[in-house]
């Protein structure tokens, strides 16, 4: 070791330092943990609806959550009853997501591609500043206009088709913003390979740039879809309520999963004869409750799959 | 006044790797160090350790002792907060805070300890270090102005006003050149050459003919080896250094053989 | 357009290469495809016209009737169309308000606790978990907020109103009370809070994260704790982006309906009391609550309703791009 050290040696100076390192002004350090203790409990805070919310559906759902639950509809079912499910309510929301799926996609995808892809000068602008917009229409105003252009086109009408253009709606925006970013990801070297190979535009698209993207894509979708899955008002003025299994789409009322927890719920406690062992008053609340931990599971169940697809399905070589 | 550093056995860690090992250097008060080696030595942890900057990052820490003026920076007792006040520092890319204008940016550091500092007070203070920073005359229309205006060389001479606002003992300076043109470099090295004489001054740099133009005492980093820790090979005089450096690595490097 | 020919004729060139090489069909494709993405796009715009087009339509009938107090019955007798809108209109963005005042100081919390505070290895995992909030529906939130958080915020209002009484906002009924069950606005409003919650904080979180390292590390090398860190490098730098992470909130918060249509026990005044029952009532629980049993004119009266409530989220959602953009200089963005 060439470099030679010495101590200096403790002088009044030195004390003073010492005064000065070790000294913090305790207003500024009290500060310092009173927000650290905020910043803390903000987080605490948000915890509390958390697991309040689903301890009260797992506590309150699990009573009558069972096979018999999800097998069968409220059909012939009355005031205090022992009976009744959810069958109903779980098809017409696996049938008008598919619908609103079917409609959604396409034109999601396809919009993305044209922001990305295609898209310059005052319609990509507009066409991205509309989506926003879009973004942030209210669910009811949706379930509005799904009714309205149905009501000017063919009459007063309830069926799952509305429902499913209502949500549509909602979810076409939310799908266009995660494929654009997916597209957006996909590396410019990739497409300049393709063209140089002769390959035409539309097929360098489907084949390089959709191919890389598509565990993004899909992932962006099933989120979607599990937004819109939950939606529960713009149903209510677009589909209706039923007691009873409706598999036709485009004809009749149709029950949907959220729908019914509000329906369960609005049918309040059961005023039950006194010594009636068959009547049960909180009858309606459990029923609420286990369809909305049916709702919970499959929203859940949505975004598990959605994370496993883009951890499975991803590009292999990631930088 | 100025201050002086002494390392002793100094090893920085980074979770459980060895970046620096066994530092001991003294640094002479109301001098200018001057730290050279190839990238990746330590140079900059090193200087990082000097005001404990290094422990932002999770994981880092240190063994051994920092002492200035015989007080260790890392005892027990010692609040970083109140060490980075002792010792300021000034960083390799300008950071004037982009929602300041330039004379908040000078105040930022003051205004922490000392909220109830009058209008007046402020003012002198802005344009004593401004002056100190030979930055006065070019700012002095447009306090008020956001400081991201300025060119970068004028961007880190508020950087340097910003530190010595604050009036510490010592002033580490990481590459402060490294983002600038000639001739803004020549304006800092300049006003290197000034400070000194009220500070202690640690610079870090790859800029050799920079390291004998403008230190005292330059100290050459590095490695022991591929993925060995990185070390301090000798300080010494700068002459000396440039001249006759005892290690066939010194020489080597400031010749021109590596890095 | 002054000169066509010098325009076109370069990257006509390369074309006609191609043209030579891929098959006519590909050509054919290659058009169709784009056609196909435009459309789409343009589709996009049409929808949304539609969407104003169709709702003007159906709300016409309801806007130029003179007489529509005596067609519709929760029309005030004597009133206009007005009578209705405006305590509506009231009510919703009061509704808004207060549960962004609640969730804004919240989530900027959990956005700098996530991205200052938490252990970087927890960091990611306990933003995850703010994330599952965003997850559940809303009716759940409103079934859990009327069943279990109710009850149990009740005593809170009661307090509220016996010590903070004299704040309008905290007034109780005649007799100083707060209502039981609290299906009041309040009640709605946190409930409101715990929805927007996860919105906020995703969006403050990614801005406070995007701090650059430089300016932090000015910030500590000059003393500065770790509040006092935030207080300098961060949030100054994060304004703009909070700001329009609250509007999306607010957005959000307008047009939230279940939670208010299960909670809130509704009445048209134009009153602040937000710890008393029967006072407000929002445009989307209203709509959702009145639309399947109303007539032609009822629903006509409803939907001119929810225009006004597109305009209004439409204007907040501008608002929120206008703040953005005019903070840009001072944003640190450079």
């Amino acid at each position: 070791m060439p470099a030679t050290t010495t101590l200096a040696p403790v002088t009044e100076s030195s004390q003073e330092l010492r005064r000065a390192l070790t000294a913090v002004d305790p207003g500024r350090r009290r500060k310092d943990r009173a927000m650290r203790g905020v910043i803390y409990g903000a987080f605490a805070l948000a915890m509390i609806p958390l697991v309040s919310l689903v301890w009260s559906v797992l506590t309150n759902g699990l009573g009558r959550f069972d096979l018999y639950f999800l097998t069968h509809s409220m059909r012939n079912v009355f005031g205090g009853m022992d009976a009744g499910g959810v069958y109903h309510a779980l098809l017409g929301t696996v049938l008008i997501t598919l619908v609103t799926t079917l409609i959604s996609v396409p034109i999601g995808i396809l919009t993305a591609i044209y922001l990305v892809e295609y898209g310059q000068g005052p319609l990509a602008r507009a066409v991205t500043f509309f989506v926003d917009v879009m973004t942030g229409i209210p669910s009811i105003v949706a379930g509005l206009f799904a009714f309205a252009l149905f009501y000017l086109l063919v009459g007063p009408t309830r069926s799952g088709l509305v429902g499913s253009v209502a949500l549509a709606v909602l979810m076409i925006p939310v799908v266009i913003r995660s494929t654009e970013e997916m597209l957006r990801l996909v590396p410019h070297e990739l497409r300049e390979a393709s063209y140089a190979l002769g390959v035409p535009k539309w097929l360098t698209i489907v084949k390089v740039v959709l191919r890389t993207a598509v565990a993004g894509i899909t992932t962006g979708v099933m989120i979607a879809i599990a937004r819109v899955i939950g939606e529960t008002a713009p149903l209510i003025i677009t589909v209706g309520v039923t007691d009873s299994i409706n598999r036709n789409v485009f004809e009749g009322n149709m029950m949907t999963l959220p729908v019914y927890v509000y329906r369960q719920y609005a049918a309040g406690l059961v005023p039950c004869a006194p010594g009636d062992a068959s009547c049960i008053a909180t009858i309606n609340y459990d029923r609420a409750w286990s369809a909305a931990l049916v709702l919970i599971l499959v929203v859940m169940l949505l975004n598990l799959v959605a994370r496993g697809v883009s951890r499975w399905f991803a590009p292999k070589t990631r930088a | 006044m100025a201050q002086r550093i002494d390392a002793k056995d100094l090893n920085i860690y980074y979770g459980s790797f060895l970046a620096v090992s066994d530092v001991t250097m003294s640094i002479d008060p109301q001098s200018v160090t001057a730290l050279i080696g190839p990238s990746g030595c330590g140079k900059s942890t090193f200087l990082r350790s000097l005001n404990r900057m290094h422990e932002v990052i999770p994981g880092a820490r240190v063994e051994g002792t920092v002492a200035m003026d015989g007080v260790d920076l890392y005892g027990a007792d010692v609040d970083p907060v109140a060490v980075r006040r002792q010792v300021g520092m000034v960083f390799q890319r300008p950071n004037p805070f982009p929602t300041m204008s330039i004379a908040e940016n000078v105040l930022a550091g003051v205004r922490l300890n000392n909220k109830r500092i009058s209008k007046g007070d402020a003012q002198d203070l802005v344009e004593q270090s401004l002056r100190h920073a030979n930055l006065w005359n070019e700012v002095k229309d447009r306090l008020a102005k956001p400081g991201s205006g300025l060119s970068g060389g004028q961007q880190q001479r508020l950087c340097i006003a910003r530190a010595i606002a604050v009036k510490p003992q010592v002033l580490l300076m990481d590459e402060p050149c490294s983002a600038l043109d000639p001739i803004s470099t020549l304006a800092i090295e300049d006003l290197i050459a000034q400070l000194k004489s009220e500070y202690t001054i640690v610079i870090v740099t790859h800029n050799m003919q920079q390291a004998a133009r403008v230190s005292d005492r330059t100290g050459f980093f590095n490695l022991a080896g591929v993925g060995q820790p990185g070390r301090l090979v000798e300080i010494d005089a700068t002459s000396t250094i440039f001249s006759s450096p005892t290690q066939q690595a010194t020489e080597d490097y400031i010749s021109g053989r590596f890095g | 357009m002054a000169s066509p020919t010098t325009a076109t004729t370069p990257p006509a060139a390369p074309a006609r290469v191609a043209r030579t090489r891929t098959k006519p069909t590909d050509r054919g494709l290659d058009r169709a495809f784009r056609y196909l993405s435009v459309g789409s796009g343009v589709l996009i715009l049409a929808v949304l016209a539609a969407v104003a087009i169709f709702l003007v339509l159906e709300g016409l009938p309801a806007l130029t009737d003179s007489e529509l107090a005596d067609k519709v019955q929760w029309i005030p007798e004597g009133g206009t169309l007005w009578s209705l809108v405006g305590p509506l209109i009231f009510g919703t963005v009061l509704a808004a308000l207060v549960s962004l005042a609640i969730a804004v100081p919240v989530a900027v919390g959990i956005a700098l606790f996530i991205s200052h505070y938490a252990p970087r290895r927890l960091a990611s995992a306990l933003g995850y978990l703010v994330d599952l909030l965003a997850a559940i529906p809303s009716v759940v939130f409103g079934l859990w907020g009327v069943l279990v958080l109710a009850p149990r915020l009740q005593p809170v209002w009661q307090f509220l109103a016996d010590y903070l009484g004299w704040i309008p906002l905290f007034e109780g009924d005649a007799h100083g009370n707060a209502s039981n069950p609290p299906r009041v606005l309040m009640t709605t409003a946190v409930v409101l809070a715990v929805m927007i919650l996860p919105i906020i904080t995703a969006v403050s979180r990614e801005v406070f994260l995007q701090v650059p390292r430089l300016h932090e590390e000015a910030a500590l090398a000059l003393g500065a704790t770790r509040w006092e860190l935030v207080r300098m490098a961060v949030l100054p730098f994060g304004r703009s982006g909070v700001i329009s992470a609250a509007m999306l909130g607010l957005g959000r918060a307008l047009g939230e309906t279940m939670a208010v249509l299960m909670i809130l026990s509704p009445g048209l005044l134009y009153s602040f009391q937000l710890l008393v029952a029967s006072q407000q009532q929002t445009i989307a629980a209203n709509i959702a609550a009145k639309f399947n049993d109303a007539d032609d004119i009822g629903r006509s009266t409803l939907i001119a309703t929810g225009l006004a409530l597109f305009v209004i989220t439409m204007l907040v959602n501008m608002a929120a791009r206008w703040i953005v953009a005019r903070r840009k200089d001072f944003s640190g963005a450079n």
